[in-house]
């Protein structure tokens, strides 16, 4: 016994060591995570840093009772577990809202519990504790409902579409401003729960404001811009009881998820600081084309026979897949159709612009999950580098991350957007089910252009018929 | 040191730390680097387990386990999903 309460005694004097131990273990784990080669490894230390400061947490003095602790983390070990194995991976961002949700709920719920204890941590002041909790809960409470309505509106619950409410910003503001005072009135009489109260469905109402008015191509940068208050949230947790862990851990979150925001945003022509304002509808459609202008006489349609002659004379071809690629289940398709031109000596590769997917390096994902080798995924700026010597480029299920109006036409909405220059290539083939527009709305004139043939069909049957006829062409 | 300053001082090193090291995440691992970030976030269950082991009131306590209960679901789930993608990366040579 003697030696438990020794080494208990150690983990409770140097808790604090212990944590900065967790946290470089993080920082490490993200450090390896900068290569596909090391990441996994990045990730196990990253969980082992984790592992410390719960056995850490585990011997602290002050708990009173272990049953609770010890149910908690089995059923939440076991639904964890199972939800990571049983996950469909196109539904990864809507996981990723779920984490997220959860998240700020941790972060709100234990928020409310130091609120209800009220035992100020020693060097804490009344003032710092109490603000610490406003502000804590109020993020926790954004970012859970936040989430779930991101998860809503990804999984089809709600409309995709954004929902204006009229004067929305007003309202905002006017719901951001009471959240605030109730804070300081919480501060000021931290015995009157109704503040607190204030400050929760305050925060609740906000989000779901915020987040309604944001259309369901948008998301993206919504899941982005979460992650980072999910990270504050944590951060704001860390504030209450001044555990530096939480803080340092918190920070880092919220920095990756900054990133990630910005990256998006830039992706999608959307202002960042806007959108950390919470102005994320799109710009506003002005006079642009129209379709039937745009490819009057000059699309070209093909057939599967005519497009694997196009492949055969190739020796360098580009596959651009969009979301379209992950709904239609092609993905197994596509690798084939790279199987058998890499195997008939020509260099193949994928270009993936990063909002191909439905959240940052969502597409990379679904395409290592089919076996494409992770060399042959290229970023949007090293495609855009290697496609004015690309032979063939294969669109599938994208439109308009290769709309060249992007680059000239001043008037369209996703003017400015950086797209891949798939229309600098010899030729295009796009495999796509009709001439429809993107989420944009706008007409794509590279349907149009000389070099471009159109496969009309569904991605999966296209491209396992090229598969076929490609085959076929070489035996 | 006032405590809350050296607080606030950990944070804007971490966010540097953060920056400097998650902009070199190249953008074909973003997804793993989301969900992986989300089961750090989750240390948050720190503060759970503490709250729902020290917790005097029923409802402080309940608050607590519920925060504990989730905060696992995300370490656990977090972790073990960035891996399952991460082991999905592969190089080209090593088939199967």
């Amino acid at each position: 016994m003697d030696f438990i309460n020794g080494i208990r005694n150690i983990a409770n004097n140097y808790q604090a060591v212990f944590y900065l131990l967790t946290v470089l273990f993080f920082i490490f784990g993200l450090k390896l995570l900068t290569s596909p080669k090391t990441a996994r490894k990045g990730n196990i230390v990253s969980a082992f840093g984790m592992l410390i400061a719960i056995i850490i947490t585990l011997m602290s003095h002050g708990i009173l009772s272990y049953k609770f602790i010890i149910i908690g983390l089995l059923l939440g070990s076991v639904a964890g577990a199972i939800s990571a194995y049983a996950l469909d991976l196109r539904a990864i961002p809507q996981y990723v809202a779920i984490l997220n949700g959860f998240g700020g709920a941790v972060s709100a719920l234990v928020g409310v519990s130091a609120f209800l204890q009220k035992e100020l941590p020693e060097n804490v002041t009344p003032l710092h504790f109490y603000s610490a909790i406003s502000v804590d809960t109020f993020i926790g409470t954004l970012t859970f409902w936040g989430s779930m309505m991101a998860f809503a509106k990804l999984q089809g619950l709600i409309t995709e579409r954004p929902v204006v409410i009229p004067g929305k910003n007003i309202i905002n503001i006017l719901i951001l401003l009471i959240c605030i005072i109730s804070g300081a009135l919480l501060v000021n009489d931290p015995y009157n729960i109704y503040y607190l109260i204030a400050i929760l469905v305050g925060a609740s109402l906000l989000a779901i404001s915020l987040t309604i008015a944001v259309g369901g191509a948008d998301m993206p940068v919504i899941i982005a811009l979460f992650i980072s208050y999910a990270g504050l949230s944590a951060g704001a947790l860390g504030f209450i009881f001044l555990t530096h862990g939480l803080i340092m851990v918190g920070s880092l979150v919220g920095a990756s998820g900054m990133i990630l925001t910005r990256i998006m945003a830039k992706a999608m022509n959307r202002d960042f600081y806007g959108i950390l304002l919470g102005n994320i509808t799109p710009p506003e459609m002005s006079k642009i084309q129209s379709g039937e202008e745009i490819y009057a006489g000059r699309v070209k349609s093909t057939t599967p026979e005519e497009a694997v002659m196009i492949l055969e004379a190739a020796k360098k071809v580009a596959i651009v897949p969009g979301y379209g690629l992950a709904v239609a289940q092609a993905q197994g398709p596509v690798r084939d159709l790279m199987v058998e031109l890499e195997k008939d000596g020509k260099e193949v590769y994928f270009g993936i612009h990063p909002v191909a997917g439905r959240m940052p390096g969502h597409m990379n994902v679904l395409l290592a999950e089919v076996d494409v080798p992770y060399d042959r995924l290229k970023t949007l700026e090293e495609s855009n580098e290697l496609l004015p010597d690309t032979d063939v480029a294969i669109v599938v299920g994208a439109n308009d991350v290769v709309n060249p109006t992007a680059r000239y036409a001043k008037e369209s909405p996703i003017y400015g957007m950086p797209i891949l220059d798939v229309d600098k290539c010899r030729s295009v083939i796009v495999i796509k089910r009709s001439l429809s527009p993107g989420f944009s709305g706008v007409p794509n004139p590279l349907f149009a252009n000389d070099n471009t043939v159109m496969l009309f069909n569904d991605a999966k049957p296209a491209l396992t018929e090229l598969v076929k006829e490609y085959k076929e062409l070489k035996t | 040191m006032d405590p809350l300053i050296a607080a606030l001082i950990l944070f804007v090193l971490a966010l540097i730390i953060g920056f400097e090291v998650i902009t070199k995440v190249p953008p074909i691992l973003h997804t793993p680097l989301v969900v992986a970030s989300h089961a750090m976030a989750a240390i948050m269950v720190v503060s759970a387990i503490e709250a729902s082991g020290t917790g005097k009131t029923l409802l402080a306590q309940i608050l607590g386990f519920s925060a504990l209960l989730i905060g696992t679901v995300n370490v656990v789930g977090g972790y073990l999903i960035a891996d399952r993608m991460l082991s999905m990366f592969r190089g080209d040579k090593k088939k199967k």
